[in-house]
């Protein structure tokens, strides 16, 4: 789960990660009055879960009240890469120096923490470490040990840090890694950290990532879900413990297991179709939750196929064709069905779904075949 | 031969009293997997799936001689349950939970990597060594001993291609599901070095997906060290960059982890990849 810039800004100023002054308009209005008491020199900043806002024109800066409140008047509404702009974080803004970049991520081949900083901050991280690797510094992170002291330093130097920051980025290294901790994240990142024309370091920008798996033990933190930036179905999805992600295609896919409901998608691809989302039922869903499943494809209007596959291990393939009958009654749908159901009460799931005037397979490539061809009609 | 589990695993049980785990432990033993004690806090002394149940894992070792651990508790316990595994004193562990935090397991992984300890999973389906010994949530039913050896990090994917396979006639030495997260225990290259070693193994299959880079260091080591053949099938070819297609593992990040890069390693390490997975038993041939 990402959180918006002012989220996670918020989450290190409670650790004493120096921010700047700022607050969160929804309207152009409440925009121009926050900068009437942030002095009138602001920076207008849209809030949305992508990257690249800057290159996308959502942060302006502002010299007055009036030019924030048409920064913002600009800026909400807009569209950045597909998600529209419904907030905007008016931040005092700053004469910056220099700029850094801080942050903690997981080293999956490590198996543990990673910071990673550069002296050449406010860029894309990732483009640099493709293009000029070697202006990036890697410290991992002991998870039986903690961060210690002296990594900061080590990356201080490494970045060529003047020495009078070193104290205090010392303390802002140790207060990340400590909110990378404190909330299950995989990401938590400063970028940039500036040195301002006054020379006090501050986090200009900020980005945290949550683990989905830990958010049981932060009720606080899943409150900060922005229902606003994911489809509809996506939260519906969620709501019934199922895993579902929206694709471009016509073929709505129903699966279970995450492996094989990617490996269903590619081989609908592979026998020339497009499939329209991914969704994984989970091990052992019952017909609640495939009724769910199926109204949340149907709801997609580009579908004009629909591609059930279970291989029945934990799942039951009878309670998921009960789950398709429901389904079935609740919505009024013409949109053709190829079924295939191997695995634990395959007899059963079928002898359910005979009546039920759906297009039946055996092997996989018979099924994404036979969806393929509904999907053209 | 085979890896890992056999017909002398003498097989624990964490959270035997479960749902989920007293299930699957009546499906192991059905089997004829050697199950030999459960671990349930607080109900040490009764009896679950006719296996003696014990309170503590280290009390279960002592009375008998247990050598492998399953885990099926639920995520929050997960943790405990493989370092309490670890600390009485068990070689291996396999973790079948789905949905550990990330941080837990990288203590985890670090504290079993210190004391030696061996760790399938988690998210995993676990181990399955066919006529032999079923350490997981594998189908007994649609796998049969032969010389395949299978290296999976899903699933039910897993189980399409074992079907596939056995409905070919193609039997499996040991059918290894390492699983789906970002952190985990034994990885490809582990799996792939014992079935090197395993004299019963001719062929292996290796079934990846989207993440990480392990797949790649995968193909490394399969043009460096192996001399049996290998057929890989990688999935996620059509999932967006950005979004997490279900496992917490499945990821594509900052132009890492693709289908497409991991498809070029394998193919230029000589390994034949197919184009859906019920290609594999051709390409085996």
């Amino acid at each position: 789960m990402k959180l918006h810039e002012y989220q996670s800004k918020q989450l290190f100023a409670q650790r004493g990660i120096p921010i700047l002054k700022g607050k969160v308009a929804t309207t152009a209005q409440e925009a121009r009055d926050i900068a009437v008491e942030l002095g009138g020199r602001v920076v207008v900043k849209s809030q949305v879960l992508v990257g690249g806002r800057g290159k996308a024109g959502g942060v302006k800066l502002a010299k007055s009240a009036q030019e924030a409140e048409e920064a913002a008047q600009q800026i909400l509404g807009m569209n950045i890469k597909g998600l529209p702009v419904r907030k905007v974080l008016v931040d005092e803004a700053a004469e910056i120096k220099h700029e850094i970049y801080l942050g903690i991520t997981n080293d999956r081949a490590a198996k543990k923490p990673v910071i990673i900083a550069s002296g050449a901050g406010g860029v894309d991280i990732e483009e640099l470490a493709v293009s000029d690797p070697s202006k990036i510094i890697r410290e991992h992170v002991d998870p039986l040990l903690g961060f210690r002291e002296y990594q900061a330093r080590h990356v201080a130097a490494a970045i060529e840090l003047p020495r009078e920051h070193w104290k205090t980025f010392v303390q802002i290294a140790t207060a990340l890694v400590e909110t990378y901790w404190a909330t299950d994240a995989t990401l938590a990142e400063i970028n940039p950290l500036v040195i301002t024309k006054d020379n006090r370091l501050i986090a200009l920008d900020g980005k945290i990532v949550l683990d989905d798996n830990a958010l049981y033990r932060h009720a606080d933190l899943a409150e900060m879900r922005d229902l606003d930036e994911e489809s509809s179905q996506e939260t519906e999805a969620r709501r019934f413990g199922l895993s579902y992600v929206k694709l471009d295609g016509e073929i709505g896919c129903m699966v279970n297991g995450a492996g094989l409901a990617m490996g269903t998608m590619d081989i609908v691809k592979y026998f020339g179709g497009s499939p329209a989302n991914f969704l994984d039922i989970g091990g052992g869903a019952q017909a609640d939750k495939v009724t769910a499943a199926l109204r949340i494809i149907l709801s997609d209007t580009k579908v004009n196929a629909i591609l059930i596959n279970i291989f029945g291990g934990i799942t039951r393939c009878d309670e998921v064709a009960r789950g398709i009958l429901i389904a079935l009654k609740e919505i009024n749908t013409k949109v053709p069905m190829v079924v295939r159901l191997v695995g634990t009460n395959e007899e059963e799931g079928r002898r359910l779904l005979a009546d039920a005037n759906m297009i039946t397979a055996t092997s996989l490539a018979d099924a994404a075949q036979k969806a393929v061809k509904a999907s053209k009609g | 031969m085979s890896i890992l589990v056999n017909k002398d695993t003498r097989l624990l049980v964490q959270g035997i009293t479960g749902r989920e785990g007293q299930f699957h432990t009546q499906q192991m033993v059905a089997y004829g997997t050697k199950v030999v004690a459960g671990v349930t806090p607080g109900k040490g002394g009764e009896w679950a799936a006719g296996v003696p149940v014990f309170d503590t894992a280290k009390s279960a070792v002592e009375s008998t001689g247990a050598n492998c651990a399953i885990i099926y508790v639920p995520a929050r316990f997960a943790p405990d349950a493989m370092l309490e595994s670890a600390d009485a004193g068990i070689p291996l562990i396999v973790c079948i939970t789905e949905g550990v935090p990330v941080l837990d397991m990288m203590k985890v992984r670090n504290y079993l990597d210190q004391k030696g300890v061996r760790l399938i999973g988690p998210n995993c389906p676990g181990l399955l060594t066919p006529g032999e010994a079923k350490v997981g949530i594998i189908p007994g039913h649609i796998a049969k001993p032969g010389n395949v050896g299978i290296v999976a990090r899903s699933g039910t994917l897993t189980y399409e291609v074992l079907n596939a396979l056995s409905q070919r006639g193609m039997g499996q030495s040991t059918c290894v599901g390492i699983g789906g997260d970002p952190i985990n225990g034994t990885n490809f290259i582990d799996a792939l070095e014992l079935f090197e070693a395993d004299p019963q193994t001719e062929k292996i299959v290796l079934i990846g997906e989207i993440g990480g880079t392990d797949e790649e260091k995968a193909a490394e080591y399969i043009s460096d060290h192996l001399s049996k053949p290998v057929v890989a099938f990688i999935a996620g070819q059509t999932a967006p960059p950005g979004k997490r297609m279900g496992h917490a593992g499945a990821i594509v990040e900052g132009g890492s982890g693709l289908a497409s890069d991991k498809i070029k390693a394998l193919e230029a390490a000589r390994v034949k990849v197919a184009k859906h997975p019920e290609e594999i038993p051709d390409l085996l041939v």
